[in-house]
């Protein structure tokens, strides 16, 4: 598939912004009364910052954005649909969660738990809008969602790790130390999930693609002289060398330069496993195989 | 219940691409506005078709086969494009089971190109909205064309007339009986898509022909011009 770089930037984003949430949400539960309610507003206004960062990216993606509000109708069956639903309602949850903290409301810990499960709900809404779709076997599959959770929260505590470097000093170690064990389980679940799909084999072959039941078929024509929607959507254009680079990008800005950098610059970290994640969602794309491909494969 | 669809017969598909234009034609000329075409008579010309045909070589020379491939929506009866549409424009018709795009809803989000297996939705650059084969559902119902006018565009314009048109559900309409007497199958049945649209294959068409038929008893060999041979058994003029 051809990376689209809205739905890089949106997955990237809010995910960093659901995990920061999760981690604010921990943060109070187990030492909310050591710390001012400053911190929860700052680290609530970064988290939705960074949903708002990715909802304008996603609205880039659309070709007729004004009609975007339609996209919540058909929730019963797209899991687009669910996710259009879900993230305004989690944006709405950590708005709450902050204005809650910064007027001295109260209830600050059940709103907590409400955005904790919204922004579960939307990581598996997320994830599921690939996995949903059956002909691409490399995004069908479990650990398409388990991906987006663990990175998603592994981005998130860095990010609050190096937040809390600025506004909580004291509780910088803590968080960096969780952030390098989720960054740990994301080598697992991603290195799972490349090793997985770098040896599926393909369910449909040309031969079932046009019923021809013959091992040498070779295409001669495609329908067009200049190329089509087939051929631009469903292939990344880029060579295999640019690809391998993606992926060296991947494992050295999602895990191994982070994994280095989190104790000691978790500002640093979080930049560099930004950038990684965006190599990470990058490769997501192009690692997907669309049988459609199989009937652009030559022309002559 | 109805399910209206194409039975392209590739055994007699010439490749001529008349299809294609009358599609074209007739998409571009339809209410819903003109099917963009991007650089036409520059480089790299492309545009939005609803159906394209393509080419194969099957077999190692001189054991080939040419195999003109027309490919367009397949109005599958479990579509695989329908339920990812978080907007409800793309939808199966319940009774013709047509697959069709309301453009004035559609989003342009391109999520159902990608859960279709066959790469038959082309997204429209200049309207950008998804655009797919509509099975012609402007013509096949309309009252003020002859009835044996309404009939898809590229269905009319098979020179060879290899696409035929009509219900697939109802067991004795020419497709149904096309599909049950010529091998009709599906593409990428493993996608369970259940295609409405179905391909009759290639066949070598062969007859065969005993000795005795060559040398028919009541049509004496003599007044075929073939030489005389002793060994034939008797013509009837001569047993008489
Ligand atoms: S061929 Fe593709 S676009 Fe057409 S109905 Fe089937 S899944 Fe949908
Ligand atoms: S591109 Fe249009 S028809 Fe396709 S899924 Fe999006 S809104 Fe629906
Ligand atoms: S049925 Fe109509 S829209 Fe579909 S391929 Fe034929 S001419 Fe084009």
């Amino acid at each position: 598939m051809r990376p689209a770089f809205s739905v890089l930037f949106l997955t990237t984003l809010i995910g960093a912004g659901q995990g920061l949430f999760i981690t604010l949400f921990f943060v109070e539960l187990l030492a909310g009364s050591s710390l001012s309610a400053g911190f929860f507003v700052g680290g609530s206004f970064l988290a939705l910052v960074l949903l708002g960062l990715g909802g304008i990216s996603s609205v880039f993606h659309l070709g007729h954005p004004e009609r975007a509000w339609r996209a919540m109708t058909m929730w019963r069956t797209s899991w687009l649909a669910r996710e259009g639903i879900a993230l305004p309602a989690f944006i709405a949850a950590v708005f709450a969660y902050g204005v809650a903290h910064w007027l001295n409301l109260g209830y600050t810990l059940v709103i907590g738990v409400v955005g904790v499960v919204l922004a579960i709900v939307l990581f598996v809404c997320t994830g599921m809008i690939y996995g949903a779709i059956k002909v691409l076997k490399e995004w069908a599959h479990p650990l398409t969602i388990v991906n987006f959770i663990v990175l998603g929260c592994a981005s998130g505590t860095t990010l609050a790790a190096a937040y809390a470097s600025f506004a909580a000093p004291e509780l910088t170690i803590t968080l960096a130390q969780a952030a390098f064990a989720l960054t740990v389980l994301g080598v697992v679940t991603r290195v799972s999930s490349l090793w997985r799909n770098a040896t599926l084999r393909p369910t449909s072959t040309l031969q079932t693609a046009i019923g021809i039941r013959h091992p040498r078929i070779v295409q001669k024509s495609q329908g067009s002289m200049g190329g089509s929607y087939n051929t631009r959507e469903f292939f990344h254009g880029k060579s295999a060398s640019f690809v391998r680079g993606i992926l060296v990008m991947l494992v050295l800005g999602v895990f191994v330069l982070p994994l280095a950098l989190v104790m000691v610059l978790p500002l640093l970290a979080f930049i560099v496993q930004y950038l990684g994640l965006l190599a990470e969602r990058w490769y997501f794309f192009a690692e997907a195989q669309h049988p459609q491909n199989l009937y652009y494969q030559g022309k002559s | 219940m109805t399910q209206l669809a194409l039975v392209i017969d590739l055994n007699v598909c010439v490749g001529c691409h008349a299809c294609v234009t009358n599609c074209k034609q007739w998409n571009t000329s339809g209410a819903a506005g003109a099917l963009v075409d991007c650089n036409p008579y520059e480089q790299d010309p492309n545009g939005t078709f609803f159906n394209r045909v393509q080419t194969f070589e099957v077999g190692e020379f001189p054991q080939t086969e040419t195999v003109h491939f027309p490919k367009s929506c397949l109005h599958c009866e479990d579509p695989a494009c329908v339920p990812v549409c978080p907007t409800g424009a793309s939808y199966k018709r319940k009774e013709d089971g047509i697959v069709l795009v309301d453009y004035d809803k559609c989003i342009g989000c391109k999520y159902c190109s990608w859960a279709c297996p066959y790469g038959v939705r082309e997204f429209d650059e200049q309207r950008k909205v998804m655009t797919k084969c509509t099975l012609c559902v402007d013509r096949i119902y309309d009252e003020s064309l002859p009835e044996e006018r309404r009939k898809p565009s590229c269905v009319l314009a098979c020179p060879p007339g290899a696409r035929l048109f009509g219900d697939v559900h109802d067991p004795d309409s020419e497709v149904s009986v096309a599909i049950r007497e010529r091998g009709g199958y599906t593409l990428m049945p493993e996608a369970n898509t259940k295609p409405a649209n179905h391909y009759l294959p290639r066949r070598k068409t062969t007859v065969t022909v005993r000795s005795d038929e060559l040398y028919r008893s009541d049509n004496p060999h003599k007044i075929d011009g073939a030489p005389f041979d002793k060994n034939l058994p008797p013509t009837t003029e001569e047993l008489n």
